[in-house]
């Protein structure tokens, strides 16, 4: 009798101490950032990967943590170099206690590289907004997330916009859109949707590609003023987004025809063109600026503590509010997977739980400072991409900033669904990947 | 006092012939062989394949590659970053062509055909020499790389350009994709690169290694003497490019798994593969290992003694990495123009000597 009470003690205790250890020991989060603050690329790394930063240095400062977790925030320099993003990754996958708990890999051939390997080492990839856009498919891609749009989405809701300038859809019809692209994996993304969305709406595409780094692009915009194209859109990045808008300026293209992706639509890549750069449009998911109360609370708890990872001035710029945006959903999941487990020791697999189950609301995201900043998300075990949804906005030079001109641009997700499946289903074949069952 | 080959002496052609004919060579360099195959397999994890072990050794067999032909044939290559790209859209062809083929088959087919297009880039090299031929093989680098991105059929119409490399065995064990055993993929590479080290030593030791480094101290006077400089600066090319050709397809199916041909075998891994050759020593097959270990491994010393050893933020390590790598560049090359691989020849006869040197 005495031993049964013992053993039942026993086992009560067993349960209860881990619980009363998480308080008393905090737990320690381990989040890899892996930077490109040197390299070619590194005037668009350094803003995101301070805008990430900054969150977490946030929550420390602020909460001390996440839900009673410390945080281990761990940067790593891969200068967009697949081998040292590689090495970074390597090193920082089995860091402390609860290992990596997800990656932002942020350049696609990091990303490419990691997808095989993060789905073995069960870690989950949060590339935002780029990467594969394929991986939209959580059945076949149930470690990677990619909302809160694609590539594809960009591109069509890119078309869309350009079909309510032209006033309808119809109008479309005869029409000649120009792709200036980035001659790689990324560049290419959008030209088969964009192939798709010619068949269906008449018009015609020409794809320009542009060689690494893009520094010369004289022959490129001769052959547009040549052609004569109603819009460009551009996927361009780096040096590349300066040279296309200094180009297009001096053959003076019309400013408003021409729309760059998320990733060729910040301050410095339209600075370098001054005036001749004005009007430029870019798409987007989130607002640029930095009248939001977070980043004032930023400013306030971060900035005046000289805890800021950056300059003071360049919190709110577009890509700073990118890298911020997308600390604020992957600590999302977090919370989320913490409260799917019932404790705050997590690893990989349960931050791939909370991604799959992520709800961020329009009330949430006010509720975090963010309001009206991007569009509400949720995910499920089989789109890894929602909403989809695209800003656009346009730049003032005269006044130095970027203003949204167009909200709530729904891509056209009939043609791109297909076109997913398709891709993914392509993929799970080469890599005898059973697709999962999500019902 | 060690290091003394006194008393040794050679009876027979075969041991004067040796690769190593001092005693005390042969024993390091078995004991060195024995620990890479014997010991480290069974330490080795993720990070120090895949982050250091690896690219020591590809990048050795592609230094070793370029040696051949800039340090003993004395024909100056730009275009490696080309070759090793030729190389692994080679081997990507070949395993889904052929699923059922043996990774060895595979590598050196890759290897065989970079060495055919290594000798039609080899071609001009009989009309044009120095910086001429330089700017030719340059054209090569761009040309292969441009022909990857623009035609589909070499990345089987994927719809980003992306090749990546199937899962393949090799005697049962997961050899390639995400899934492999470290020391699987270590041994693999450090296998082929020991077995074609040994095969390029005897090379440049026989007769057409002679011939080589006839062309290249004077082409003229070799020609006069019969080296018929066609076959020996094609063959130089090819068997160089036969090399690079397996170090690219290694690269991507082994080390990688996926690659863009614009990223991974642009002008500056052409650059980098140069340069691992002057440092280590032109015309020296230890030098090509050197001079790989010292690009591949030092940055990656570097980085985690400032930032893991004095905590010093990752941006400001990376740029202080790549100032210190000028400076011991540059120190190096003033200290002993003739590479790392002539620094370890003199204190091999410092040491022959020691401790009592006249």
């Amino acid at each position: 009798m005495k031993l049964k009470h013992l053993t039942a003690g026993l086992a009560a205790l067993a349960v209860a101490a881990p619980l009363a250890a998480t308080t008393a020991q905090a737990y320690e989060l381990t989040i890899p950032s892996l930077v490109y603050r040197t390299g070619p690329y590194a005037p668009g790394g350094i803003p995101f990967a301070n805008g990430y930063a900054d969150y977490f240095k946030l929550l420390e400062q602020r909460d001390g943590g996440i839900n009673g977790a410390t945080i281990n925030f761990v940067e790593c320099e891969t200068a967009y170099n697949t081998q040292q993003g590689v090495e970074c990754y390597e090193n920082t996958k089995n860091q402390g206690e609860s290992g990596a708990l997800v990656y932002q890999p942020l350049s696609t051939g990091i990303t490419y590289q990691l997808i095989p390997k993060a789905s073995v080492d069960e870690i989950p990839l949060f590339t935002m907004g780029y990467g594969r856009t394929s991986a939209a498919n959580g059945k076949v891609f149930p470690w990677i997330f990619n909302f809160p749009g694609t590539y594809w989405d960009a591109a069509s809701g890119m078309v869309n916009y350009a079909a309510a300038i032209e006033g309808g859809e119809d109008k479309l019809s005869g029409k000649t859109i120009a792709l200036v692209y980035h001659n790689s994996a990324y560049g290419k993304e959008p030209i088969r949707t964009l192939e798709e969305l010619a068949k269906k709406h008449g018009f015609k595409l020409e794809l320009l590609p542009v060689d690494h780094p893009g520094q010369e692009q004289k022959a490129t915009w001769l052959q547009i003023r040549r052609m004569q194209p109603d819009w460009v859109l551009m996927w361009g990045w780096g040096v590349m987004n300066q040279v296309a808008v200094k180009e297009a300026s001096s053959i003076r293209f019309p400013m408003d025809r021409f729309i760059g992706n998320w990733w060729a639509g910040s301050e410095h890549d339209v600075t370098p063109a001054g005036e001749g750069a004005n009007g430029y449009l870019s798409a987007t998911f989130h607002a640029p600026g930095a009248d939001f109360p977070l980043h004032q609370e930023i400013l306030e708890k971060v900035y005046d503590a000289n805890m800021g990872a950056g300059e003071r001035e360049r919190v709110g710029e577009v890509l700073y509010n990118r890298g911020l945006v997308a600390a604020v959903w992957t600590v999302e999941a977090i919370r989320k997977a913490m409260e799917i487990k019932g404790s705050n020791e997590i690893t990989g697999k349960d931050v791939r739980e909370g991604l799959e189950a992520l709800n961020v609301t329009e009330a949430r995201l006010a509720e975090l400072g963010l309001p009206n900043f991007t569009y509400p998300v949720e995910i499920s075990c089989s789109v890894h991409s929602d909403p989809g949804t695209v800003l656009i906005q346009q730049w003032d030079a005269a006044a130095g900033t970027w203003h949204v001109v167009a909200s709530g641009i729904e891509p056209d997700r009939s043609v791109i669904m297909p076109l997913i499946e398709e891709d993914s289903a392509a993929y799970a074949a080469e890599n005898n990947i059973t697709p999962r069952d999500c019902n | 006092m060690l290091y003394r080959e006194a008393g040794q002496y050679k009876t027979s052609y075969q041991s004067d012939q040796a690769i190593f004919p001092i005693a005390q060579d042969r024993w390091v360099v078995w004991t060195f062989v024995a620990v890479a195959f014997l010991v480290v397999p069974f330490f080795v994890n993720d990070y120090w394949t895949n982050a250091v072990l690896l690219p020591l050794l590809i990048y050795g067999l592609a230094a070793l590659g370029l040696n051949i032909l800039v340090g003993y044939c004395g024909q100056i290559s730009l275009g490696t970053g080309g070759f090793m790209a030729v190389g692994a859209y080679a081997s990507y062809k070949l395993m889904t062509s052929f699923p059922e083929m043996n990774m060895i088959l595979v590598v050196l087919l890759s290897g065989g055909i970079t060495a055919a297009v290594g000798s039609l880039f080899g071609l001009p090299s009989l009309r044009i020499k120095g910086f001429y031929l330089a700017v030719a093989t340059l054209a090569a680098q761009f040309f292969l790389v441009w022909l990857f991105n623009k035609v589909g059929w070499f990345y089987n119409y994927s719809m980003t350009g992306q090749i990546t490399a199937p899962d393949r065995e090799m005697f049962g064990f997961l050899l390639t994709g995400p899934s492999a055993l470290p020391w699987v993929k270590y041994l693999f590479c450090l296998t082929i690169l020991t077995v074609f080290a040994l095969i390029a030593k005897n090379l440049v030791r026989g007769r057409l290694g002679r011939n080589w480094m006839a062309i290249r101290d004077m082409d003229i006077a070799a020609e006069l003497i019969g080296v018929r400089p066609l076959l020996t600066k094609l063959s130089a090319f090819a068997v160089s490019s036969f090399y690079i050709g397996m170090a690219g397809s290694l690269l991507f199916s082994v080390y990688l798994g996926a690659v863009e041909v614009g990223e991974v075998f642009g002008i500056n891994v052409s650059f980098l593969v140069l340069f691992m050759v002057i440092i280590g020593g032109l015309g020296s097959i230890v030098g090509s290992f050197m001079g790989a270990a010292f690009l591949v491994l030092l940055p990656i010393f570097l980085k985690n003694f400032m930032v893991d050893g004095f905590g010093m933020m990752p941006v400001t390590a990376k740029h202080v990495e790549i100032l210190l790598m000028g400076l011991l560049i540059i120190f190096f090359l003033i200290v002993e123009p003739h590479g790392l691989a002539r620094l370890w020849q003199i204190t091999k006869e410092k040491l022959r000597m020691w401790p009592f040197p006249y």
